[in-house]
């Protein structure tokens, strides 16, 4: 029996290792169309810095200078005090941090530090399904139960729209999305470092407060700031709470009701029929949108760079 | 205290000395119920939520919630609106969102994961995407009235269910395209290299191996992107849903995407900026449906991808 003989190879060329020329052109083809769809992701980005910039350009063109700063902001009567809405947005952000860091804080450190795996096995999704309560709910909750059944406790004269339920309610609102950055932080402390803490005889607390809380600090920054941009950017609780009218009187009272950014601008769009005739009250809504833009693009930078930092650093 | 003379009464000493006392560390009990105190606050208040919710809106969820559902929204009188046009609107929204986000989100993950590791482009889109994610909805709704209702009007039609769906599928790109890079990502190389290996094209390899094994991560990915737009409010509010109310008139369902049209979070906004208790009643009823529409897509996304985590 002859062994088989080898095919004869002196004559092949790399064409006919190829495959067929349709496969190869379905492959590159394949190529460009998803960098195509990856540039349709930049040019959002570009429609958006083109929309919010050159609509408040042609604001800041034409709005006489000094109807920027006056008694309040009456977008239809063109009186655009930037102030009022950046004290209520100021007072209403922070508010929310107050209400948001110790929870969110707390519940990050109990659930990397103390929690029972299992513990911790429910409450991180809990707590993703938390991030997900619609903040319309949020705003219904605030004037149908943060600001009569609690706050009017403890104000006598508080009124049904007011910063401080407002505040509450966006506290809430992103105390989830602050809780889950600060316990990633935590989580991405070496174990090393807790051991090595109680080796030499230090207790839990002391772990806890002294080493781990020292060593995940950038990352617990980056919460805030981040908390603090989506707290910045937070539409409907401040319109329902807050800032229902597209009216406000500058006022520093924490009983009182005012609106933010946001808020403005959700009325104004609301009034868009109105308001479509009154050309530079229409364009104010660009405006506001391009600086929240341009904060809440800052924060978020910082905060990715923090992240990004901590990464590298164990 | 024992005097400690002997090798084995220094020992029993020292272990005493050393021995836990529960009790002892005040501090310690105390920061741990803090925490716990402050866990129980953070997750705690979505069921005060529901309740406070369910308690308001009792007279229509008990009484008469079918004719809620069933209908539309009226201005005359709280006990006459219902909800219908928002949820029928919501799913419209949603579906023109999935329609506009999924293939451009999952396409760009792909581009990033498998063809372009760390090349400058890719390096850009990447940062983009990032601070996409972090831009406030609202600012989506200026890109929407802006955009896809005005320079775009030919074909949304303007303020429709359109407009406002592709506003919507800008807002969740970011997190369509985050969660798909994961799930790209977490698939094993040895997978691509067996299939590259019997001589499968890039395009072979990952449209018969890669996307498969993926699949139920990017689905889960997906399904959360289109809860979180579910219960969005104000983009749409820029884009024309608070002040249009569906109407089928002689048009069918498929015509009514070109119409005005409203969401179920629009809805509620609108019941809760009329004044009087009877409309706070139905913003209450509303509330508790949105909340569980959320919860359980949301729920059931989160269960199933901890359910069917890969393990490779």
């Amino acid at each position: 029996m002859t062994p088989p003989m080898p095919p004869d190879t002196s004559n092949l060329s790399v064409a006919d290792l190829r495959t067929s020329a349709g496969r190869r052109a379905w492959s590159a083809g394949a190529r460009w169309a998803f960098a195509l769809a990856a540039l349709a992701t930049v040019l959002v980005s570009a429609l958006i810095i083109w929309t919010v910039a050159s609509g408040a350009w042609t604001f800041i063109s034409q709005v006489p200078f000094d109807n920027l700063s006056e008694i309040g902001w009456f977008p239809r009567r063109g009186l655009f005090d930037l102030s009022t809405l950046l004290v209520n947005l100021v007072q209403i952000s922070v508010i929310a941090m107050l209400v948001a860091v110790p929870s969110g804080f707390g519940a990050a450190i109990y659930l990397s530090e103390y929690a029972h795996p299992r513990v911790r096995k429910v409450m991180k999704p809990t707590l993703e399904l938390l991030a997900s309560v619609p903040s319309v709910v949020l705003g219904v909750f605030a004037i149908s139960f943060i600001t009569p059944s609690i706050l009017s406790n403890f104000f006598s004269e508080i009124n049904y729209f007011n910063k401080l339920a407002a505040g509450i309610a966006v506290g809430l609102l992103v105390i989830p999305l602050i809780a889950s950055i600060a316990e990633d932080a935590l989580r991405a402390v070496p174990l090393a470092l807790r051991e090595a803490s109680s080796g030499l005889g230090a207790r839990k607390v002391t772990t806890s407060i002294r080493v781990v809380l020292p060593a995940a600090m950038s990352g617990l920054m980056a919460a805030i700031i981040v908390g603090f941009s989506r707290a910045i950017g937070e539409t409907m609780v401040v319109t329902i709470a807050s800032g229902g009218g597209d009216t406000s009187l500058f006022n520093l009272a924490l009983t009182e009701s005012g609106g933010t950014f946001t808020s403005a601008m959700a009325a104004l769009g609301l009034g868009t029929d109105q308001v479509a005739g009154n050309n530079l009250a229409f364009q104010s809504l660009y405006f506001l949108g391009a600086l929240l833009f341009a904060i809440t693009l800052v924060l978020n930078m910082l905060g990715d760079l923090i992240v990004r930092r901590l990464q590298n650093k164990y | 205290m024992t005097v400690l003379t002997t090798p084995a009464g220094i020992a029993t000493g020292a272990a005493d000395a050393l021995r836990k006392r529960p009790g002892a560390d005040v501090a310690g009990s105390a920061f741990k119920w803090l925490l716990i105190g402050a866990t129980v606050f953070a997750t705690g208040f979505l069921a005060v939520l529901l309740a406070v919710m369910i308690v308001d809106g009792w007279d229509v969820l008990s009484g008469n919630l079918w004719y809620f559902l069933t209908h539309g929204f009226s201005q005359r009188s709280a006990g006459e609106a219902g909800v219908w046009q928002g949820i029928l609107g919501s799913l419209q929204v949603a579906l023109v969102t999935g329609v506009f986000a999924i293939p451009t989100g999952v396409a760009t993950a792909i581009y990033l994961v498998e063809y372009a590791q760390g090349n400058r482009f890719a390096r850009i889109v990447e940062l983009n995407i990032r601070n996409l994610a972090g831009v406030p909805s609202i600012v989506y709704g200026l890109l929407g009235l802006a955009v896809f209702a005005q320079t775009l009007r030919g074909f949304s039609g303007g303020t429709t269910a359109i407009a406002g769906g592709m506003t919507l599928a800008a807002m969740v790109l970011p997190i369509v395209v985050i969660t798909s890079v994961e799930a790209l990502k977490a698939v094993p190389d040895s997978l691509r290299e067996a299939a590259y290996g019997v001589g499968a094209t890039k395009w072979e390899v990952l449209s018969r191996q890669v996307l498969p094994a993926a699949l139920s991560t990017i689905l889960t990915g997906t399904v959360l992107a289109l809860a979180r737009a579910l219960g969005e409010a104000a983009p749409l509010i820029l884009v024309g849903a608070a002040t249009g109310f569906m109407s089928f008139g002689d048009a069918n369902v498929f015509e009514t995407f070109t119409g005005p049209y409203t969401a179920l979070p629009v809805l509620i906004f609108n019941f809760a900026r009329q004044p009087g208790a009877d409309w706070g009643v139905n913003a209450a009823a509303a509330s508790v449906i949105i909340l569980v529409l959320v919860l359980a897509v949301n729920g059931l996304a989160i269960y199933l991808r901890n359910r069917f985590e890969k393990q490779w």
